[in-house]
């Protein structure tokens, strides 16, 4: 008997915290159109867009090389090298610029606005805005859903755009690979809307669930030492999770199904 | 209307089927010093969550100026702590900006002034505590007294009828409680702002509080004037005053007789 | 001041982005024929499509002015009926024209290679919902291989 009401209490409670969390999105979201927000808004773009560059494009980059060099050995085998340029840049575009860049985002941002909003609870500085009249939704969510929601899928571009150069650098320059083949046919290949635009979608809906996840983690995290750094697993560990599942849903929808 | 600006009216408040309270009634005159006591534990800081709305009591109301808080809307309730600040225990700075961008932060948010007034304004609570000094400097440099002092800086920017303190001697070295104390009085009696200062250190509130509540198990245990206050009869007050270990309030935490636990008898 | 530094990091980080989608549009997507073109459809029935699919590219001497849109079999005689969405540039292609499935290189993407037929003085141009009427289904090679044994045999 026991485990049902342990598993009874435990999806009540999950339910409850799917609820809060919602609430918080919608409070937050609601609460955006006011002008001082934006500059705000701005900080935070560069406190999880700027500061992410590096490590964003350092990967692109190393991606885009491993996986030319992949890419040559096999192709080369069937004579078919010149295709390196679509396999580089269809891979990167549709699949690991979204992904990598959410997985990465969600360890080198999530996490950290995970512990920001978490010690800022702990510290009363919420309950000091909501005594100071200020509501913390509007002052302190909002502008950095938006900043996630703006940043993530500028990243994804330049991650995609620096891997295919990366490709570029090993497969043409290195292994030999004409150059005007690995342009061309790659231009044959790739499509705007169905390749590019469907990667930023990709990344918009990755950007909302990983900040959404991060905020709510920290905002609702037990504030003690202990807690913080529960919510803080936590947020890598579930947008890691989400976006790979969210990932093949998307995926599905945009190219599985005709 | 009556002279008080706050009044408590039989409120009975429990968090995760703990009692906190029990009918409860609490008045805080408008213009004095009202001081809340009681051992840590009994809930002090969450009386203070209630009066600003963070909080809402299972039975009973609250008023602050004749109209009730636990009934109000959202937008209300905010337009109604502008007339409210607080005082926390951690200070509670915005660790992110310096101690001028701390005090100017509720007048930019609320106020239309220029920056020019604004800096005039902040200054002048800056100098009124003493930290004029150190307003480009970050709270992570501050001492915890010098913090706890930006934050009362902060609390009063906006001009407040009601400033609430919580625990504001705590962890204070006597110099530094010295000052705050001295702040404090001067506060009330410069501004005439009502106040509620949350403590258990009894000496230096029972100096400046003009009426006092002392509270424990639950209940009001004993009110009136300092001077009533020392003189009291009751049991429980002279144990909290003179901070005897065990008495009405007791020493232990609830458990089964030490006997049946060890011999396993409450299985 | 920092905001001032924040602000044009940020600007940089746009610039940058800026600069990304500019290297994806001019050198990594197909320029040649976008969807955002007006076009006009075609219908062209073959007997054996191969491995043609949608989104195949329809070429005219090398240069791609269409796209297949869709594939269905025909319910009444069992063939496959190829869509073709063709851009509005070129819209004046005689009804003599011809359609075959054709592949790029030897393992390459099958597509549709469309031949213009002649114009006489009384031509008349393939409009919108018209049939191609001329059209070579796909080289199938286990046709290939049967039809050469076959005509081996029979000589």
């Amino acid at each position: 008997m026991n485990w049902i009401i342990d598993l009874g209490a435990n999806t009540l409670f999950k339910v409850i915290g799917i609820g809060r969390a919602f609430l918080m999105l919608t409070g937050a979201l609601i609460a955006f159109p006011q002008w001082k927000n934006v500059s705000l808004t701005i900080k935070q773009i560069y406190v999880v867009g700027v500061q992410s560059l590096l490590i964003i494009m350092v990967s692109g980059l190393f991606i885009g090389m491993v996986m030319a060099l992949q890419g040559y050995t096999i192709l080369v085998g069937y004579g078919a090298e010149g295709s390196l340029g679509p396999m580089v840049s269809l891979s990167l575009l549709r699949e690991l610029g979204p992904v990598v860049t959410a997985l990465l985002f969600a360890g080198r941002a999530g996490s950290a606005l995970t512990a920001e909003i978490g010690l800022m609870k702990a510290t009363e500085q919420l309950s000091s805005l909501e005594m100071m009249a200020v509501d913390p939704l509007r002052r302190i969510v909002a502008p950095r859903i938006w900043a996630g929601v703006i940043a993530m899928p500028m990243l994804a571009l330049i991650f995609s755009a620096i891997g295919i150069l990366g490709g570029h650098l090993v497969g043409v320059e290195w292994l030999g690979v004409d150059s005007g083949s690995y342009w061309s046919i790659m231009q044959a290949t790739v499509e705007w809307d169905k390749d590019v635009v469907n990667g930023i979608i990709k990344s918009i809906v990755f950007a909302i669930v990983v900040t959404w996840i991060a905020i709510f983690k920290g905002y609702d995290a037990v504030p003690t030492s202990e807690g913080i750094s529960l919510a803080t697993t936590q947020t890598v560990v579930l947008s890691s999770l989400a976006v790979l599942g969210l990932d093949f849903v998307l995926t599905a929808l945009m190219f599985g199904i005709n | 209307m009556n002279d008080n600006l706050v009044e408590i009216q039989n409120i009975t408040f429990s968090r995760s089927e703990r009692l906190i309270y029990d009918d409860i009634s609490i008045s805080i005159p408008k213009g004095k010093i009202t001081a809340i006591m009681g051992p840590s534990g009994i809930g002090k800081t969450t009386m203070l969550r209630l009066i600003g709305g963070q909080l809402k009591p299972d039975k009973g109301d609250i008023t602050f100026a004749g109209k009730s808080i636990p009934s109000m809307n959202r937008s209300t309730l905010y337009q109604t702590r502008k007339a409210m600040s607080m005082l926390f225990q951690s200070g509670a700075l915005f660790t992110d900006m310096s101690v001028f961008d701390n005090v100017a932060f509720a007048l930019r948010e609320h106020t239309q002034l220029s920056e020019s007034v604004i800096e005039t304004l902040v200054l002048l609570k800056l100098e009124a505590v003493g930290l004029r000094g150190a307003a480009q400097l970050l709270p992570s440099e501050l001492s915890g007294g010098m913090a706890r002092r930006a934050a009362l800086a902060r609390a009063i920017a906006l001009d407040p009828e009601l400033i609430m303190y919580d625990e504001p001697f705590a962890g204070q070295d006597p110099i530094s409680m010295g000052v705050l104390v001295k702040l404090i009085r001067a506060l009330s009696e410069a501004l005439s702002v009502t106040s509620i200062v949350v403590t258990h250190d009894v000496n230096e509130v029972l100096d400046i509080a003009d009426y006092v509540y002392i509270l424990a198990n639950q209940k009001v245990i004993g009110h009136g004037t300092a001077q009533e206050i020392k003189q009291s009869e009751s049991p429980l007050v002279q144990q909290f005053l003179l901070g005897q270990a065990d008495g009405p309030v007791p020493f232990h935490y609830p458990a089964p007789s030490m006997q049946a636990q060890l011999l396993g008898e409450d299985k | 001041m920092t905001t001032r530094k924040t602000e044009l990091m940020v600007g940089l980080f746009v610039i940058l982005t800026i600069a990304a989608g500019l290297l994806l549009a001019f050198k990594v997507v197909n320029q040649g024929f976008s969807d955002s073109e007006s076009t006009y459809t075609l219908y062209a029935k073959f007997d054996n499509i191969g491995g043609l699919q949608t989104r195949s590219a329809v070429k005219v001497g090398g240069v791609t002015v269409g796209r297949v849109e869709s594939i269905y079999l025909d319910p009444e005689d069992f063939n496959p009926i190829v869509v073709i969405s063709l851009s509005d540039k070129y819209n004046n292609f005689p009804d003599t024209s011809s359609a075959s499935i054709l592949t790029s290189g030897l393992l390459g993407e099958q597509y549709i290679g469309f031949q213009p037929g002649f114009a006489f003085d009384d031509f008349v141009v393939l409009a919108d919902g018209d049939y191609i009427q001329d059209t070579k289904s796909a080289l199938v090679l286990e046709d290939l291989i049967g039809q050469f044994l076959f005509s081996r045999d029979s000589e």
